[in-house]
């Protein structure tokens, strides 16, 4: 096998049931199985969701300065994977939210969309990822052409609000969210830095 | 008051949790909880893997809710408690090794009698009572507690207030190294809380020593805490050391914290909305455990009620006052 059938054959369905990994725990959870909820098991399954698509948002923006800093240019091939798994944590947030926290009360949801900057700012990242997810396949990518590519280019704003998000909601300790403004920040930093040292030869 | 060391061991309600807890620590605070039994003191220290005190003597209220109950284990494992770290968990992972004796509290400022007085004598002249309450989170989720504690408004009288004393302020022990979470500076330490001196001598207020029957845990506030059931629990002041009578309105914790968010009454209120979330509704806490997703569905949301339920006992205390404004 050459290393192209290696990452499509082996790696690739590899990676996809590892990022699943995180939802079967969950499920597990859920049924008592792998483990326990705790006191609040509703929260606990939003906050985890909500976590895990953070975290691969995060991940998939790290794809292209690892590949760059490597010169492994395979890791490129799991970057859609990645992004689509952030989508899925994401919206699994988003659903836990709706059907379980909310218990589908329209009345609630749309005040708390409308009225609470928080969760406005998290539905709108919600927003343009589902665009990204519903134009993701290989087909659109050709039909779309240079549009494509800037709608997908969203995915920094969807990650800036996704962490706002995060550090909007908790009460006082924003400990957490800071490691994901950090991180952040350093991963759009490693982009401007490369344009920067790119331009400069021709310049 | 007659409080017995523990006649049984019973870990029905704890061993479930072993595995996301911290088993050595679980060692080390029976260690230092047989030590301060052998040492022979009234309240043996708390460590929830069954080595609980009983309380004796405890009388029932007319003020408790027919509600039932949420269990021990939601009860001591999933609060609120800064002092041992940010998460519902860690004030149960972090105060097992807390040891909540010896006790004193502080009574200060405008009154006839004040001194410093020892635990058992601070509690000796009151009967104890056991008051069912529902307890509402100002994160929306909410709990029914059967507490066992002394009213605040018998306490008040005995240390006679000057007319000048308006307000009466508490503070929780300030010692970093007994409360790890104090080494980090998430609010402004001690922990500050106060109520009019009309609140403080309503009969609902109750400093509380115990739950479920039993001496208060440490993740619960031991040794004593104040329960003021028609206002957002943290209101409800953990780990007091110092009662003081005073004529200028504190400035609680919370309120010093984030002043648009959380006002010095924060009485429970549907209709006055956190900048962030609805106070219209909230969750009570406690579904089934592994129950699948059915039981997830059936732990729907509640209308959360005024004043917590409790506003035939104290709306008066807030006629002509804006709710929205003094929020």
């Amino acid at each position: 096998m050459n290393t192209s059938d290696l990452i499509r054959f082996l790696w690739k369905p590899l990676v996809f049931f590892a990022c699943l990994i995180p939802f079967g725990h969950v499920v597990g959870d859920v049924y008592g199985v792998t483990g326990e909820l705790g006191a609040n098991p509703i929260e606990e399954i939003q906050d985890r969701f909500g976590i895990w698509g953070l975290r691969f948002i995060v991940i998939a923006l790290a794809v292209t300065p690892i590949r760059q800093v490597t010169g492994r240019n395979w890791l490129g091939r799991f970057r859609r994977m990645l992004g689509f798994y952030a989508f899925f944590y994401v919206f699994m947030h988003f659903l836990t939210w709706l059907v379980l926290d909310q218990g589908m009360l329209m009345s609630a949801i749309l005040e708390d969309i409308g009225v609470r900057p928080f969760i406005t700012i998290g539905f709108a990242a919600l927003l343009i990822l589902t665009a990204q997810a519903a134009t993701s396949t290989a087909g659109m990518r050709r039909r779309m052409g240079i549009r494509w590519q800037k709608l997908h280019n969203w995915v920094y704003l969807a990650a800036i609000l996704g962490v706002w998000h995060y550090w909007w909601q908790v009460k006082l300790d924003t400990s957490d969210p800071a490691i994901y403004a950090t991180i952040l920040t350093l991963l759009f930093g490693s982009r401007i830095w490369r344009r920067r040292t790119a331009a400069r030869p021709r310049a | 008051m007659l409080i017995k060391k523990p006649a049984d061991i019973r870990t029905s309600e704890i061993t479930s949790k072993d595995n996301y807890l911290d088993r050595r620590k679980f060692v080390q605070a029976a260690v230092a909880a047989g030590g301060a039994l052998i040492g022979g003191e009234a309240f043996p220290a708390m460590i929830p893997d069954g080595r609980r005190a009983k309380i004796e003597g405890v009388v029932p209220s007319k003020y408790s809710t027919a509600e039932e109950p949420n269990s021990y284990l939601d009860v001591t494992t999933y609060n609120n408690f800064y002092e041992f770290g940010t998460r519902k968990e860690d004030p149960y992972r972090h105060s097992q090794e807390f040891k909540p004796r010896p006790w004193s509290i502080e009574v200060s400022g405008n009154a006839e009698e004040t001194g410093t007085f020892d635990l058992e004598d601070f509690l000796k002249p009151h009967a104890l009572e056991e008051r069912i309450y529902r307890l509402r989170c100002v994160e929306a989720w909410s709990m029914v507690i059967p507490w066992v504690g002394i009213p605040l408004a018998d306490v008040i009288k005995r240390f006679k207030p000057l007319s000048s004393a308006k307000y009466v302020e508490f503070e929780t022990l300030y010692d970093p190294k007994r409360m790890p979470g104090q080494r980090s500076r998430v609010l402004d330490w001690p922990y500050v809380e106060g109520l009019t001196i009309a609140e403080a001598t309503n009969p609902l207020p109750i400093l509380v020593v115990g739950v479920y029957g039993e001496v208060l845990p440490n993740q619960n506030g031991a040794p004593l805490r104040l329960i003021v059931p028609w206002k957002y629990g943290f209101k409800s002041i953990k780990s007091i050391v110092k009662i003081r009578f005073t004529d200028r309105k504190p400035v609680s914790s919370w309120e010093r914290a984030a002043p648009h968010e959380y006002g010095f009454y924060a009485n429970v209120n549907p209709e006055v909305a956190h900048p962030r979330w609805s106070q219209a509704r909230e969750r009570r806490i406690g579904s089934e455990q592994g129950g699948g997703l059915q039981s997830l569905f059936a732990a729907a949301k509640q209308p959360t009620l005024m004043f917590n339920g409790y506003a035939e006992h104290v709306a008066h205390l807030y006629d002509g006052l804006d709710l929205r404004k003094n929020f």
